[in-house]
């Protein structure tokens, strides 16, 4: 395999809530994402997931661990040409798209700010042919520059927020829940226009979702999140043929699926962290075949894959 | 009209409209739709099809720029001297209402559990407050029967719980006090708005779990409103789908599934993709929802439709008897329509879901 596009050791991301409080959110976690694949992050709210995708892209300082995206050391302090690297390279799109789009400005000029920000373009015709260009590629008319977000669907403004990122031509795209608020109808639009941007230009994805069917359907490989730890990882087949963590287990025992005849004789399998007694910062890497990993004791580890 | 014998709560012919800046907005076209004793009737739909503006109307909780343009909801409940008694609930007004019907015979759970509690009041309180108000209850029965319900709904602990704000528990644990609010007294509908879109779905699965297990034991009657057609799949008997302010097509919960006739359906069945799905596009219904302001001319679905037929664009299609539980809006089902197949993506999903069951069975 070619070296991993973005390489992630042991990030650990603290929040101190007062002298005495700190929220442990991201805790030792390792990855790594390839040139042009999908990687799927899932778990429920507050296992860390958005915060991971926002240390890496820096909206956050991480406490400590390394990040290394296309060889260079992102993690810490940024000197300018890194920094202008990452800020070209990573781009980012946001779960609601009315919060995450300007209001008072033009449609055209949210998708232009990274162009005009980074001189990317020689004359106004230019920039203007590039932010068209955009349009067109998401599905919207270079007519919709004129407009404000308030003027577009929900679906029609996750376009705009994915325009917005892929003007800059990014290697890596962290969307996080990018389909979360929009209907069904809407949600497979989307995602087909994402994969379609994939196949035309090799973009690598950071997919953050809690949605399991949809994670299963866009990513190659999954890594599953636990208060803030990365429990189980592997390619998506690994994962769903042969879940071992019980985490995981009873997240896919939880995915509620459209046969009505099987759902309802199906019951979800239930996790208690605590009642099982599974400590997680005890736990180290355990593999299995392939890229498959899990975390556990040497104990536990053994009485799941019995 | 006389109400459908074994009916608890009937729609008929159901129309309002909002009356709003931009214009009057036609949000319920006609809706017709019945939920008989012990039965749990889904409704599904996309945001602004109207599946929740349909409910709210039963309780008395439509904003006060609505306004309902016709139709009735006939509610038959067993008064307190045990007479059965039929009303229209669209003709009582806001006081007898909450008087006589809202919370102590049709209750509701909504989808955010930290906006539907009140973060000033112990939960204990909260449970308590209806009980005291609608059953006259004093506060020890209250009490008491508080635990009992925290324990049903399956809180560890109840006596630490009943003295606990809000704030202090998590998110399914707050969904799970809701519906023991709703449960408070003893109604005889439970009507869930999306109870689980704000959970994660290991909660989702419990939850769902729940009142599924309450229903059976109470014997009551479940109105579920949510887009997820996979937690359809999980609770509901009977399926209504809507669209655009009407529902287009109902059935039990395997004739949708199974043997779906709507094209709408079968785009929004497609469109999720299910564990197996490794097709390489998701199908899609292309464009989005139409906008009310403008009263769509025939069938509101028409231009998203590839399957659209020439009549579509000018008359709505009335609907057309499949079997004696399964009817669909489309024109598709008309003797002279062309013969048109649902497409075969998901033929072969279906197909691939029924050897599946067969599996439990």
């Amino acid at each position: 395999m070619s070296e991993p596009l973005l390489k992630v050791r042991d990030l650990t991301q603290h929040f101190k809530v007062s002298r005495s409080f700190t929220v442990k959110a991201v805790n030792g976690v390792s990855f790594d994402i390839y040139p042009g694949e999908t990687y799927g992050l899932v778990g429920e709210s507050g296992s860390g997931k958005t915060t991971i995708g926002r240390s890496i892209i820096r909206l956050y300082d991480p406490t400590a661990g390394s990040v290394q995206f296309q060889g260079k050391e992102i993690s810490g302090k940024l000197d300018r040409a890194t920094e202008s690297m990452l800020r070209k390279d990573m781009q980012m799109i946001f779960q609601d798209p009315m919060s995450s789009l300007n209001p008072r400005k033009k449609v055209g000029d949210i998708i232009g700010e990274g162009l005009d920000i980074h001189h990317r373009y020689s004359n106004t015709a230019e920039r203007d042919a590039a932010i068209s260009e955009m349009l067109e590629k998401v599905g919207l008319s270079t007519a919709h520059a004129e407009r404000y977000p308030h003027q577009f669907s929900g679906g029609q403004r996750q376009r705009v927020g994915i325009a917005r990122a892929l003007v800059m031509n990014p290697k890596l795209i962290i969307a996080d829940e990018c389909i979360s608020a929009l209907d069904v109808s809407i949600q497979a639009q989307v995602v087909n226009l994402m994969k379609d941007i994939q196949d035309s230009t090799g973009c690598a994805y950071l997919f953050i979702a809690h949605d399991l069917s949809m994670v299963k359907y866009i990513s190659d490989r999954i890594g599953v999140l636990h208060l803030g730890y990365m429990v189980e990882t592997g390619t998506t087949e690994e994962i769903f043929a042969n879940p071992v963590h019980p985490y995981t287990k009873s997240l896919l025992s939880a995915v509620p699926l459209p046969n009505p005849e099987v759902e309802k004789r199906r019951h979800s399998v239930a996790y208690d962290r605590a009642k099982e007694g599974v400590d997680y910062a005890a736990g180290t890497i355990h593999q299995l075949e392939g890229t498959h990993t899990v975390l556990a004791t040497d104990e536990e580890f053994a009485r799941w894959t019995a | 009209m006389e109400m459908n014998e074994k009916a608890i709560l009937q729609f008929v012919d159901i129309d309002i409209s909002f009356r709003t800046n931009a214009g009057v907005v036609h949000a319920i076209r006609g809706v017709n739709l019945d939920l008989q004793k012990g039965e749990t009737v889904a409704i599904v739909g996309e945001s602004g099809s109207g599946k929740s503006v349909t409910v709210k109307a039963a309780v008395g909780l439509l904003d006060g720029n609505a306004t309902v343009n016709r139709g009735q909801i006939l509610y038959r409940f067993k008064n307190n001297d045990g007479t059965e008694k039929v009303v229209d609930l669209l003709k009582m007004s806001k006081r007898e209402l909450r008087t006589t019907v809202n919370g102590s015979r049709i209750a509701m759970v909504f989808q955010d559990p930290m906006t539907s509690l009140d973060p000033t009041m112990t939960i204990g309180k909260q449970i308590m407050e209806g009980m005291i108000i609608h059953k006259r209850a004093d506060k020890a029965a209250a009490y008491a029967r508080a635990l009992e319900l925290l324990e049903l709904v399956g809180i560890t602990d109840p006596e630490k719980r009943m003295k606990n704000y809000p704030h202090q528990l998590s998110g399914g644990m707050r969904q799970r006090v809701v519906i023991a609010i709703a449960l408070a007294s003893d109604p005889d509908i439970l009507i869930c708005d999306e109870p689980t879109t704000a959970l994660d779905v290991t909660i989702q699965a419990r939850i769902l779990e729940l009142i599924k297990d309450i229903q059976a034991r109470l014997g009551l009657s479940v109105i579920y409103i949510t887009h997820d057609l996979g937690v359809v799949a999980k609770v509901a008997d009977y399926v209504n789908v809507m669209y655009a302010g009407k529902i287009i097509e109902v059935g039990n919960v395997n004739e949708i599934f199974y043997d779906p006739k709507h094209p709408y359906t079968w785009g929004l069945l497609a469109a999720m993709p299910d564990l197996e799905t490794d097709d390489d596009r998701l199908a899609s219904i292309p464009g989005s929802p139409p906008n009310l302001l403008h009263e769509p001319t025939g069938d509101a679905f028409a231009p998203r439709n590839r399957y659209a037929l020439k009549i579509d664009e000018i008359a709505d299609p009335p609907m057309f008897q499949v079997s004696d539980t399964h009817f669909a809006a489309t024109w598709l089902l008309h003797p002279d329509a062309p013969k048109v197949e649902m497409p075969a993506e998901l033929r072969e999903r279906i197909e691939r879901s029924k050897k599946e069951a067969e599996r439990y069975l």
